[in-house]
């Protein structure tokens, strides 16, 4: 299966499907939450949407001798990085750009994270946001290497950048069976750099709200907003990466890059809930102590396999 | 965009870079003025691989050069922690003994 | 055409963000102006078909300043937005050693009779690039990655407030977990 390129026209209706996925996450979500408080579960289903509604009528609020310019960069940075990210994730048979690069290209874009995040904390000129900024920082040093390397092994499999060529070279065995190590560890990363679940240390309740403390309104929507879409693009790029996008039986292509991004997603947003939230300040250790040398061992049995297969 | 105009908005930020790297008086401002000359490198050596000669192995150089920044960066950071943390200052004009 | 107006404003992107780094007042916009920079003349490169080296860039300015910004609001210790101050010396020389530095360069780009283009760009330079680094390069690229991981380890060392046996006691089997030990500092 090739990937072909479509025009520009489509990049808003890319940009609607991801936030789309997002907001279906979102849903599914609340209404987990709702039926852990004993609720029906159907009552937790349009949260998303009453929370958006709920914001779009908020008031903004803001801080004595906040970094505007900087503070508005990083909340809308995040949701900007999550669609650049998408740019270069095929949807079966089509994508928006098919770089050379792709995978360095998401890659470079999960790093803006790291900038984003702390900007929106720095920028209200608040203790508690800039705490929570500097928190994801240091979640970021620890989780950004295995995430590196988990990237590493798809490239190195397909012998490619390219996340067509990464697709093609799936066909018949998906990645994942073989790099199940990779495939989790880069799961996980997804979910530190959305700031999410058990990585959400930047923006937890103890610390009031974190990186979130001082936004409300449309500004917090869009933090909110952003976190989502990045889970979603982090999952969409792993059911590429990993779970042979496009390829399967009976559905269409594009389906089933849908469907195994939904199921991605929706694992994520399962687990959440049986994990505890990380300290920041611990996570270096098993970080690389344990994760990096296993991603590294997973890499070296990817490259074996690569150079016997010739 | 011809190879004369991507060199002079190199040197134009080389230029800049050399200003902060002479007058700032913060051992991390000086390293940001180094890094921006390294930065106005990278645009001239990419515009010299592209116009001159764009042949597959030039492409090492700026390799090269993108390792050197990440190189000073780092050292650039332990000297500044070490500075700090012997002598509570991080200002040029007070380590200029280090030059003896 | 497109790739003139794109590479213009890049162009002037990058290099009032490089001046904005030496006039701004704060350190956290002085630093992500730096960014602001990188990424410009990292985009830039993609225009020189070149996109491994030009998303490399953007990749690893950003992480680094990022953590930059860290070390800037570390080090200075108080906020020159709250107190404008001028933290600059030898304001007046280092222009002219600046100014004269970009009328050389200048002169020289606008003067020196450049050669004409030597050869055409091959198929796919991203593959070419490996090519080159893995190929007869293989020495360079292993002394280069070499020295990286020497100065990562060095700048830890340096940077190291106290070594593994202070933190885990004299058999290396401390119980304290990492973080919990900072009424001990000392």
């Amino acid at each position: 299966m090739s990937v072909v390129e479509v025009a520009v026209g489509w990049v808003p209706l890319a940009a609607v499907l991801l936030l789309a996925v997002a907001a279906a996450a979102a849903a599914l979500d609340g209404a987990l939450a709702a039926r852990a408080a004993g609720r029906p579960w159907t009552a937790g289903l349009p949260v998303p949407w009453l929370e958006t509604a709920r914001l779009l009528r908020q008031r903004r609020r803001s801080t004595v001798a906040a970094d505007r310019p900087l503070a508005a960069t990083g909340r809308i940075g995040l949701l900007i990085a999550a669609l650049l990210m998408v740019v270069v994730v095929p949807l079966g048979p089509w994508t928006l750009a098919d770089l050379s690069v792709g995978i360095v290209w998401f890659n470079a874009m999960d790093v803006l994270v790291w900038a984003f995040v702390w900007l929106a904390g720095w920028g209200p000129n608040s203790v508690h946001a800039l705490v929570g900024g500097y928190r994801f920082l240091a979640q970021a040093l620890s989780y950004e290497l295995p995430l590196m390397f988990a990237l590493t092994a798809p490239a190195v499999a397909a012998g490619s950048l390219r996340l067509g060529d990464v697709v093609a070279e799936q066909q018949g065995l998906w990645f994942v069976v073989w790099m199940p190590v990779a495939f989790a560890v880069f799961c996980a990363g997804v979910a530190a750099f959305s700031v999410w679940g058990p990585f959400a240390a930047a923006a937890g309740p103890e610390l009031a709200g974190g990186v979130l403390a001082e936004s409300s309104g449309m500004d917090r929507w869009l933090v909110l907003a952003g976190r989502w879409a990045l889970l979603a693009a982090g999952s969409a790029f792993a059911a590429t990466a990993f779970l042979g996008g496009g390829h399967g039986p009976l559905l269409p292509a594009w389906l089933w890059t849908l469907v195994k991004t939904a199921a991605v997603l929706a694992l994520l947003v399962l687990l959440r809930r049986r994990l505890p939230t990380v300290r920041p300040e611990r996570l270096v250790t098993p970080a690389w102590l344990v994760v990096l040398p296993l991603v590294l061992l997973q890499l070296l049995v990817v490259s074996v396999v690569v150079v016997g297969r010739g | 965009m011809t190879l004369q105009t991507v060199l002079l908005v190199a040197a134009a930020l080389f230029a800049v870079g050399l200003y902060g790297a002479i007058s700032q008086q913060v051992v991390v401002m000086v390293m940001m003025g180094l890094e921006l000359m390294l930065n106005a490198v990278i645009l001239a050596a990419g515009a010299f691989w592209w116009f001159l000669s764009p042949t597959p192995d030039g492409q090492v150089l700026l390799l090269v050069v993108i390792t050197a920044m990440t190189v000073e960066m780092a050292m650039g950071f332990a000297v500044a922690t070490l500075l700090h943390r012997s002598r509570q200052s991080d200002m040029t004009d007070m380590a200029t003994d280090l030059s003896r | 055409m497109l790739d003139d107006v794109v590479f213009w404003v890049l162009a002037a992107v990058a290099v009032a963000a490089g001046i904005a780094v030496f006039r701004v007042d704060s350190m956290a916009r002085a630093t992500y102006a730096l960014a602001v920079s990188f990424v410009a003349v990292g985009l830039a490169l993609l225009l020189f078909d070149l996109p491994y080296l030009g998303v490399v860039v953007v990749l690893m300015m950003v992480m680094e300043m990022a953590i930059m910004a860290i070390y800037m609001i570390m080090f200075m210790g108080m906020n020159p937005a709250l107190m404008p101050m001028s933290m600059v010396h030898g304001k007046r020389a280092a222009l002219a050693v600046s100014s004269l530095t970009f009328g050389l360069l200048a002169a020289g780009a606008l003067f020196v009779p450049w050669p004409s283009r030597r050869a055409a760009p091959a198929g796919d330079l991203v593959t070419s690039l490996g090519q080159a680094v893995m190929g007869s390069k293989m020495l360079v690229m292993m002394t280069v990655s070499a020295v990286l991981f020497a100065t990562i380890v060095a700048a830890l060392v340096l940077a190291l407030p106290r070594g593994r046996y202070d933190r885990l006691g004299e058999d290396l089997q401390g119980d304290d977990l990492p973080g919990d030990d900072q009424e001990h500092r000392r």
